[in-house]
């Protein structure tokens, strides 16, 4: 996470850099796939949506994370989790128009399609507790991505326990 | 393909000469030659030794295949291939052969044979027919008593001239093991390439040697774990387009694609029940998921299951009346045995560790699964649960699929680390026979087709 956390500050510099200057790109940059999945945490957001309050990067700059971790095979929301899901539900509450969808994502330990019903369970949990923070389930959707897409590529604990996720993206 | 089984009728005309001048020396009297066979069962019994020279043409012609005498070459090979691949026979290298004069087809030379010390001996030939279709003949002799065992040809269009091989192959294995043939049939997979954290999958189609290998979707949207339909002519499988995880039937022929069940939460582990008019598949809703079917000409699911846990992955038994499936409802993974209404779900793997992906054989005897431990392995169990045997040891191997004779497991074996590559495997039931199938990229859940017709 620290990773992606700093390219993705570097990446909003540059945006910054670049809004400055006021000079169309040269070139456009192809429109991003409606139809491809890019999976959790993909940064895929325009550049300028990034200073947009009520944008995705805006909330991931917000909170404490968009992503929570669970553990082994386990789908509950821990303490650690909790706090991360509270600071989630308080910017959903200030962008009450705002819609996400919450990834859930597994270890590449588990057999393929238990691993999608494990992966709904991570996203329901996230989901429920949100809902519980008094956030409209209508605002709220979940997809499962099962092992199809870790963030963490090697075959470890450490890479384990961060594929182990649940990931809030909020939809623009 | 049309085929036709102890009598060539085209060919008995054209390969007229030494039909009636085989020279047999007979037996001596009350000595019974030894039947020649092949043993399937048991421990490792030595491969038997066949010769599978090229089969000769009497004219050479070209045709959209290639010329008539190369083909020969090619259809001699892919027997052998098949052969060699079920562990079972150890076909004689090319430089202890000897080229096959048309007029020999039917009139092996046991003498040099039988010097060779191949115990059996396939020869063949092939001809251009006028309405552009190929016949391809296969003789099978046993080499010692020096009699012809089997024979069968095959009349294909030019497009099908492998398959030809393969239905020879699949001949002289059953004639020799007393098994069902498997090696005309064909495998349906994901193939995969990019870097591990998001892999592109593609749906692809090969016979099951890896040849005819053709992609069926472009590769934007992630697909997993497609099933032949029982007829063949689709194929239904689990695809995220639009970033909506559902199943979907891809029709062979056309290309087309329909959605299996609208309007419906996530679902995924689709599979065809044995006579094509159910899709058992299983839906997430709200954190739970159930084994569900649906006629697969759409319209309302019925549920199969209710526990709160995760029940997946389920299969048909044969007959269509049992469906194994996998359920952590007492905790890990373990494999149940229900009626294919739902009724009777009874708990059948009680070994240590986990197991996942139950897979009923297509001869009913044996349930095929991925056993989790610190590895994936693929076993068998009996059908009523015990008799485990697990058949391999990669890093991680899942997901079973039964050749159509139930004596052979496709499955995919994924490498440790950031590579994130996985490729497909095929093993036999005594798990000492294990070969890579190879593919263009890496590739994941292969499904093994029925026997084609």
């Amino acid at each position: 996470m620290m990773t992606k956390f700093t390219t993705l500050l570097a990446a909003t510099a540059l945006v910054a850099i670049a809004g400055c200057a006021k000079k169309p790109p040269a070139q456009l940059p192809p429109a991003p796939s409606q139809t491809g999945d890019t999976g959790a945490g993909t940064q895929t957001g325009q550049a300028n949506d990034q200073m947009t309050p009520g944008s995705d990067a805006d909330f991931r700059r917000s909170v404490t994370s968009n992503t929570v971790n669970f553990g082994v095979d386990q789908f509950d929301i821990d303490p650690t989790a909790r706090a991360i899901l509270d600071s989630q539900a308080a910017w959903l509450a200030r962008y009450p128009n705002v819609r996400a969808t919450i990834e859930g994502h597994c270890d590449e330990r588990g057999t393929r399609e238990y691993n999608l019903a494990l992966g709904d369970k991570r996203a329901n949990s996230a989901k429920n507790y949100l809902v519980a923070k008094g956030i409209s389930p209508a605002r709220l959707t979940t997809i499962s991505y099962g092992k199809e897409r870790p963030v963490a590529l090697g075959s470890d604990e450490s890479s384990y326990a961060q594929n182990r996720r649940a990931v809030t993206v909020v939809l623009n | 393909m049309r085929y036709f089984g102890r009598l060539l009728a085209a060919a008995a005309t054209l390969v007229a000469i030494p039909a009636l001048a085989q020279q047999q020396p007979a037996p001596a009297p009350g000595q019974q030659p030894a039947p020649l066979e092949v043993s399937v069962t048991g421990g490792v019994s030595e491969p038997m030794p066949i010769a599978i020279p090229p089969m000769p043409t009497a004219a050479v012609v070209q045709t959209p295949a290639g010329s008539t005498d190369a083909l020969g070459r090619q259809l001699s090979d892919i027997v052998a291939n098949d052969l060699k691949g079920s562990g079972l026979f150890t076909p004689l290298s090319p430089g202890r052969l000897r080229a096959v004069a048309f007029p020999e087809v039917q009139a092996p030379a046991f003498d040099f044979w039988g010097g060779t010390g191949a115990q059996a001996l396939v020869q063949g030939f092939v001809r251009a027919n006028g309405d552009g279709t190929l016949t391809v003949g296969c003789y099978l002799f046993d080499v010692s008593s020096r009699i012809e065992l089997t024979r069968q040809g095959f009349v294909v269009p030019p497009s099908d001239w492998r398959r030809a091989g393969h239905k020879c192959a699949d001949m002289v294995y059953t004639r020799l093991t007393g098994e069902g043939p498997y090696f005309d049939s064909r495998i349906v997979y994901v193939s995969e390439t990019g870097p591990k954290a998001k892999r592109i999958k593609r749906l692809a189609i090969m016979d099951q040697d890896g040849a005819n290998h053709r992609f069926l979707t472009n590769g934007q949207s992630i697909v997993l774990t497609p099933r032949f339909a029982p007829n063949q002519q689709s194929i239904v499988y689990m695809s995220y387009v639009g970033k909506v995880p559902a199943i979907y039937v891809y029709d062979i022929g056309s290309g087309r694609q329909r959605l299996v069940a609208q309007n419906v939460a996530t679902t995924f582990a689709p599979r065809f029940s044995p006579d094509g008019r159910y899709i058992l598949f299983s839906m997430a809703t709200g954190g739970n998921t159930d084994i569900y079917r649906v006629s697969s000409q759409g319209g309302a699911p019925q549920r199969l299951t209710t526990s709160p846990g995760i029940d997946t992955g389920g299969s048909y038994s044969p007959d269509g009346s049992k469906i194994v499936f996998e359920s952590d409802r007492s905790g890990g993974q373990q494999l149940y045995v229900m009626n294919a209404d739902g009724s009777n779900q009874q708990r059948i793997s009680f070994g240590g560790g986990r197991y996942a992906t139950p897979v009923w054989s297509p001869r009913g005897d044996l349930i095929a699964f991925t056993k989790l431990g610190g590895q994936f392995r693929i076993g068998v169990m009996n059908a009523g649960g015990g008799g485990e045997k697990i058949l391999t040891n990669g890093w991680q191997d899942e997901g079973p699929s039964w050749s159509p004779n139930g004596r052979v497991i496709t499955f995919f074996r994924s490498g440790q680390g950031g590579s994130g590559k996985a490729d497909l495997w095929m093993v036999d039931l005594t798990g000492q026979v294990e070969n890579r199938i190879k593919t263009p990229l890496d590739g994941s859940d292969p499904a093994w087709g029925p026997l084609r017709p």
